[in-house]
């Protein structure tokens, strides 16, 4: 993303004294536990133009949930920095395609590539086609669509675990359907997913791999578009 | 299909849902019939321009309905007295099958026929009927069908919606003694209909439940698919309905909004092929005696939540089930609730409370997709909802949990990152320490097999470890 926004003429900095946006607190049931999370992250992000993440689900923890934390609280300070900041934070597609208006990033990704949109992205942030528009203007790329792309991989957090079975289930399904395509590729908005799905294809040795849409948009041609496997 | 025998206690939903998830009959079954409604819902809600406008009204409709149920309920109450009803007030399912019982047991009638009621479902009302020697006949064809194979109702719609055409086939061989049916829907609804009849013809006292009751007239109304219900609310001299208080509406034109939402959310129809309604009673037409059983059964304790509050506008149309992606694999049954799917997961733990470890279980049967939202006619916001009551089973741990729960490694790992995520020293100290850790599981560069809790996340996936450099690492090499 960093290597993206640059060649895109964008300053990025990482404010390193950030942690985590506390989603899987909050989501789990410990929302006492996001209050510190959350004062942190309007202090560390505070002077910051805009507030871009590649991930749809921690965007959307500070979009939908950050006020209710704040509310929480019942200070009116936070309540008002957590108000005044939400309308900078941005998913990275959003970003792209909304706010910056830019749907062709110049990248080049000669690969089979299906599109997995998550849970989040779709229906908390509702970022639509945005990621599919910038895909579509990569290079190279063969795009193929996923049957039941809208379908939950099964991830959910803590559910992988506290409700393993159900999980793997979904994942089962997800997996199916991702080999049907017979993409060598896998993307998606976040990289939770992307570890969930990625876990059980790697188990399965599926032949096919998962990365992040930001790793198809930061290719170039002068970087011969090589899968980056770290 | 009950695994309730093996287990002391109601079993959880994790608890249940190993053993429907591998029942692949099952599976097919649900996961067939769900797509086929989710697929037309979504085609018959595309024809409607104005869906979120209705989608909003609904919401809008039903928050003040719930602000100012007392007095619609008093509305109610007046308005079917008025029209020659009587109204009886139930704070519990006891006292709600106590009423019913009396009026029962003043027909000296062994038999009455029911039109599909979730709610008496709820108060488990046959079984109190038949604790008195009085049979409850189920005249829904699909609550028939459970009812025969001495089943449990596994989806809000559609309880037989785990069974497929040959299970039914076979079941009505054996329980309506004709041995040559096919497996044709239309040869087995004229089975169906020519047993339920006869019932329909003798039976003296009728129970339904309700769709809606309104405020300003006292009209009751039940929507169905096969016409049944309106025999059954039609046929029997004397007419028990029992609703919820939540499912009144304030005024006769508020149907303009709901009778467009629920059809199409519910089975995805334009509209639904019997609608009745009924006022109090008429003479020498329908029952000559109405009775109204008003239930409370913890609905008020959900209205007096503010956020769970909004899972009193449900109105049962099951979109929420139908898109599920967990109800569609575990089916109905793990819920171990009348109410199962995401509604269920919001309404069965306000209902029962959360010291019933079953109930306290399915705010987490969810990976919180938030496809039950979308779809939901009336914009309960089911996510949010779920993520609340967990919020409320952790504040109970916190508050009055034994030291065992408070060991347990989901707490202790949530206090311990809780606290390292407060401080980058600390957060970047545990990425070092996770990294060296982590050694002790690596092979070949993959995980594969975690210890404890984790372990369940490495029976079918990999994970990937930390990387010898991480972003935050390669970040400070070029600064």
């Amino acid at each position: 993303m960093v290597r993206l926004l640059e060649r895109l003429g964008h300053t990025v900095d990482f404010p390193m004294e950030q942690t985590c946006c506390g989603q899987m607190h909050y989501n789990t049931g410990y929302q006492e536990e996001t209050i510190p999370l959350v004062r942190r992250f309007v202090d560390v992000f505070d002077h910051a133009e805009a507030i871009v993440a590649p991930s749809a689900s921690c965007v959307g923890m500070v979009k939908e949930f950050y006020p209710k934390v704040a509310d929480l609280t019942g200070e009116d300070k936070l309540i008002q920095k957590v108000d005044e900041i939400i309308p900078r934070v941005y998913e990275l597609s959003q970003f792209l395609v909304d706010k910056l208006g830019v749907e062709d990033v110049g990248a080049y990704y000669p690969h089979r590539v299906t599109y997995h949109p998550t849970c989040h992205s779709l229906r908390m942030l509702k970022v639509g086609d945005a990621p599919l528009k910038l895909l579509r203007n990569v290079k190279g790329i063969d795009l193929v669509e996923l049957p039941a792309a809208e379908e939950c991989c099964g991830f959910g957090g803590t559910f992988a675990i506290k409700n393993a079975d159900t999980s793997m289930a979904m994942l089962g399904d997800k997996i199916r359907h991702i080999k049907d395509t017979e993409a060598e590729v896998c993307a998606a908005g976040d990289n939770s997913c992307l570890m969930h799905i990625g876990g059980a294809l790697k188990r399965q040795r599926g032949g096919v791999e998962t990365v992040h849409l930001a790793e198809i948009l930061a290719s170039t041609e002068d970087e011969n578009g090589e899968m980056d496997h770290e | 299909m009950s695994k309730r025998s093996k287990h002391q206690r109601t079993p959880t939903f994790e608890e249940s849902a190993e053993g429907y998830l591998s029942n692949t009959q099952l599976r097919r079954n649900i996961g067939h019939a769900t797509h086929t409604i989710r697929d037309k819902r979504a085609g018959v809600v595309a024809e409607m321009p104005d869906w979120e406008k209705l989608r909003e009204a609904g919401a809008k409709l039903k928050q003040r309905t719930m602000r100012h149920l007392d007095k619609y309920l008093v509305q109610l109450e007046e308005s079917v007295q008025q029209a020659g009803g009587q109204v009886h007030w139930a704070r519990d399912a006891d006292e709600a099958n106590r009423i019913i019982l009396d009026l029962v047991k003043a027909k000296q009638v062994e038999e009455v026929v029911k039109v599909k009621s979730i709610t008496t479902d709820e108060i488990g009302l046959n079984k109190a009927l038949a604790g008195e020697g009085i049979q409850a006949l189920e005249t829904d064809l699909a609550e028939l069908i459970v009812q025969l194979a001495e089943d449990e109702p596994s989806h809000i719609l559609v309880p037989a919606i785990h069974k497929n055409r040959a299970e039914i086939r076979e079941l009505f061989r054996e329980k309506l003694g004709n041995r040559e049916l096919s497996d044709k829907p239309e040869e087995l609804a004229e089975a169906a209909r020519i047993y339920l009849r006869r019932k329909f013809l003798s039976a003296e006292v009728g129970i339904s439940g309700g769709n809606f009751a309104v405020a300003e007239t006292g009209t009751v109304s039940v929507v169905e698919s096969e016409g049944n219900g309106r025999m059954c609310t039609t046929l029997p001299n004397t007419l028990i309905s029992v609703l919820g208080i939540e499912k009144i509406i304030p005024t006769w034109r508020d149907f303009e909004v709901f009778m467009q939402l629920l059809p199409r959310s519910a089975t995805a129809e334009r509209m639904n092929p019997y609608n009745s309604f009924w006022t109090g009673v008429e003479d020498g037409d329908g029952p000559q005696e109405f009775h109204l059983v008003l239930l409370d059964n913890g609905r008020t304790k959900v209205l007096a939540d503010e956020m769970g509050r909004q899972t009193l506008h449900c109105i049962r149309c099951s979109a929420c089930l139908n898109v599920c992606p967990v109800y569609e694999r575990t089916g109905g049954h793990a819920y171990h609730s009348v109410y199962p799917g995401p509604i269920g997961a919001i309404l069965t733990p306000q209902l029962k409370g959360l010291d019933d470890p079953s109930a306290a279980s399915l705010p987490y049967a969810s990976s919180l997709c938030g496809a039950c939202y979308e779809v939901c006619p009336v914009k309960i916001n089911i996510p949010e909802v779920l993520v609340h009551l967990r919020g409320e089973i952790v504040k109970k741990k916190e508050k009055e949990g034994s030291l065992r729960e408070k060991m347990d490694p989901e707490h202790v790992a949530m206090k311990w990152m809780g606290r390292t995520f407060r401080k980058r020293s600390r957060y970047e100290r545990a990425q070092k320490v996770a990294r060296s850790g982590q050694k002790l599981f690596t092979h070949d560069g993959t995980i594969s097999k975690l210890p404890g809790e984790l372990s369940k996340w490495t029976a079918m996936r990999d994970l990937k470890p930390i990387p010898k450099q991480t972003f935050r690492e390669w970040w400070k090499t070029r600064s």
